[in-house]
């Protein structure tokens, strides 16, 4: 999928202080019948961010207006449930290019780093560390350094390293996608099947 | 030569390359395909000019958005019918084997493969579903990919996958009467919650595992995902070689004995060693029931629903939040709660054996009148053999009507969808808020425990009236 080139952002974040949020709850299922990859964003987190009626829920981060950012904050075991990659293109089409957590379900995370959303894992006390400083002042910025692997609290200066596969770095510093890479490999995958 | 777990003997045997620094580059031997999570992987293979690379190790079939009721009629939902219509496009331009609506192939995409006998001991099974984890019963190594991979496979027969670390669960043991495989998968959930299989591939092994039918094995490894494991697999034996034998695409004659051959080395080494393990009793496990809004809270039948004592900061606010979305006090007991609506299917419930269950409970009993009941086989073939075994008299005579396969009520895609508010028994595998329509509220359970709740109007235990 193409996507932009990462390096490094610094912007301001929104929270969702919630533990599993859910795949079904990023894109609800009935969303899910497009056959072109456009305009998730639209239905991002749909039944928390929306009433029935279709008028926003005041109370929900995504409609309070004090938040922005191109960071998104999630509680631990963030993107559970099922494999469906329109979780990954609806965050990232509403504008999101980061989403920190403690922890990321497997299916998840590969998916957000084969479309240049970076996941980025902090311990569970730099995960409160966020949160309280959006909580204090919710212009806080944050710096994600991807070649240096570094997420960093503007206001406080308090950073932490995050973990990611060399390969996949190279990949959203460049735009690459491992089709290309696969599709450059057919005659040893011709070879390994004879 | 080092010990190997079952799982490192397949993925080992599939590795097409290591990239320095990077995932394991690993063949694909199945891949199947159903119409929501593969257009724009078809999409982007056009895109790029690029071809099918061997679509005779595709299949596909619509499951996820189709109507369970006349079947033989066009889709009336324009964006459904387009999914479908679509799927079957790309299957045509591309020579993959497309099972339709109402075919004798036709069914939910991990009921069809094992019963055409495309499952098959050691081999890499993928889809784009996070349940292709079901095919691990075969001795396989089975899971669910995104989009993006789709095209990767379809493009490549290759997908980019670190190799996991290795769990076993061990259970031993003999389950006790109204117990079931979907118990002993929500009573490990609840056990080590639904991020604590989160980076591996799981093996489950012990006499309570090895006793399961396939369809009992298949359901266990479907809700592997549900603890966070990308996979969950069980060693081929006797039962599964009994089970793949004759199948469609099974192998025949002088290939079947080579089969066995290679298939007889599908066991972890006695001193291989897994990154965690787990050993739990068969005794301890009662019929299971959901209480909250993950596949991790669930609890015996005869329990009450726990209280947010000794939990703290988000961990708290997420629970009292899951139970006031389901309209749940802490310390209520789950017996004698209301019922609106039950769901026999999927494909954690959908097979034959699961209706047969069904059927023996409810035969002579009568369903509740405030309960609506969708019971919808998983494939084709198990509508063929509900019928063909005469369960269709003992459901209806219970006041229970069949429906016709696919997804249905697991994910509400279709028009199977529970009201805002309502409480659904569902023997489905996600309890999440919204799954089975907006606002629904979802208790996960086994078919046997579906129908106490179907018969009696309420949560019931199911051992109080077998």
């Amino acid at each position: 999928m193409a996507y932009d080139k990462f390096s490094v952002i610094n912007t301001s974040a929104v929270p969702l202080p919630f533990e599993n949020v859910d795949t079904d709850q990023i894109i609800p299922a009935r969303f899910l019948k497009a056959v072109e990859r456009k305009g998730f964003g639209d239905n991002l987190f749909r039944d928390w961010r929306y009433e029935n009626d279709g008028s926003p829920k005041a109370d929900f981060p995504l409609n309070n207006a004090k938040y922005s950012g191109k960071i998104l904050v999630g509680g631990k075991n963030f993107g559970s449930g099922s494999s469906r990659e329109h979780a990954a293109w609806a965050i990232y089409d509403y504008g999101f290019r980061v989403v920190v957590s403690s922890f990321f379900a497997d299916i998840f995370k590969g998916n957000a780093l084969n479309n240049g959303l970076l996941p980025v894992v902090v311990s569970p006390e730099f995960l409160e560390k966020i949160f309280a400083q959006i909580e204090k002042d919710a212009d806080s910025t944050f710096e994600v350094d991807l070649p240096n692997q570094k997420f960093t609290i503007t206001a406080t200066g308090e950073s932490s390293d995050f973990e990611i596969n060399p390969y996949k770095k190279h990949c959203l510093q460049n735009g690459l996608d491992d089709i290309d890479y696969l599709v450059e490999m057919k005659e040893q995958i011709a070879e390994f099947e004879a | 030569m080092t010990a190997k777990t079952l799982f490192d003997k397949i993925w080992d045997a599939h590795v097409v390359k290591q990239v320095e620094g990077g995932p394991n580059v690993l063949y694909i031997d199945r891949h199947f395909i159903h119409e929501v999570t593969s257009p724009v992987a078809f999409l982007g293979l056009k895109n790029r000019g690029l071809k099918v690379y061997r679509p005779d190790q595709t299949t596909a079939t619509p499951d996820h958005n189709v109507p369970t009721i006349n079947q033989h009629m066009s889709i009336k939902d324009e964006l459904s019918r387009n999914q479908v219509d679509m799927l079957k496009k790309n299957c045509d331009e591309n020579g993959i084997v497309y099972h339709g609506l109402g075919t004798e192939g036709h069914g939910v995409v991990h009921i069809i493969g094992p019963e055409m006998g495309l499952t098959q001991p050691g081999m890499t099974i993928v889809c784009g579903d996070s349940h292709t984890s079901t095919h691990g019963a075969f001795g396989a190594i089975a899971f669910g990919i995104g989009t993006s991979e789709v095209e990767m496979v379809l493009a490549s027969q290759c997908i980019m996958q670190p190799k996991p670390k290795k769990m076993r669960i061990t259970v031993n043991g003999t389950l006790d009467k109204g117990v079931t495989a979907k118990d002993i998968a929500l009573y490990i959930i609840s056990k080590i919650s639904t991020s604590g299989g989160t980076g591996h591939f799981i093996e489950y092994a012990g006499s309570a595992i090895t006793s399961l039918s396939m369809e009992g094995r298949m359901t266990l490894c479907n809700l592997s995902i549900e603890s966070g494991a990308r996979g969950g697999m069980i060693a081929p034996d006797e039962t599964t070689f009994n089970y793949v034998k004759g199948r469609q695409f099974a192998p025949k004659g002088e290939d079947w004995d080579k089969a066995m051959e290679k298939w007889a080395e599908l066991k972890s080494d006695e001193d291989a060693v897994f990154d965690t393990e787990y050993t739990f009793d068969a005794a301890d496990i009662e019929p299971m029931i959901t209480y909250g809004t993950n596949p991790g809270m669930g609890i015996g039948v005869s329990q009450t629903i726990p209280t947010s004592e000794g939990l703290s900061g988000t961990d708290k606010t997420t629970y009292q939040k899951s139970l006031q979305y389901m309209g749940y006090n802490e310390g209520d007991s789950m017996k004698g709660k209301p019922v609106d609506f039950v769901f026999l299917g999927s494909c954690t419930n959908g097979r034959i054996e699961d209706f047969r269950e069904f059927a023996a409970f409810v035969k002579g009993k009568k369903k509740a009148d405030n309960v609506t009941a969708w019971l919808v086989p998983g494939s084709k073939q198990v509508q063929n053999q509900i019928e063909a075994e005469g369960l269709v008299p003992i459901l209806e005579e219970a006041g229970f009507e069949l429906r016709q396969p696919g997804c249905s009520a697991c994910l509400a895609m279709n028009d199977d969808k529970i009201p805002t508010g309502k409480y659904s028994v569902s023997t489905s595998n996600r309890n999440f808020e919204g799954r089975q329509g907006p606002g629904a509220r979802t208790l996960l359970a086994s078919p046997l425990t579906a129908a106490a709740a179907a018969v009696s109007g309420v949560i019931a235990d199911p051992r109080e009236m077998m």
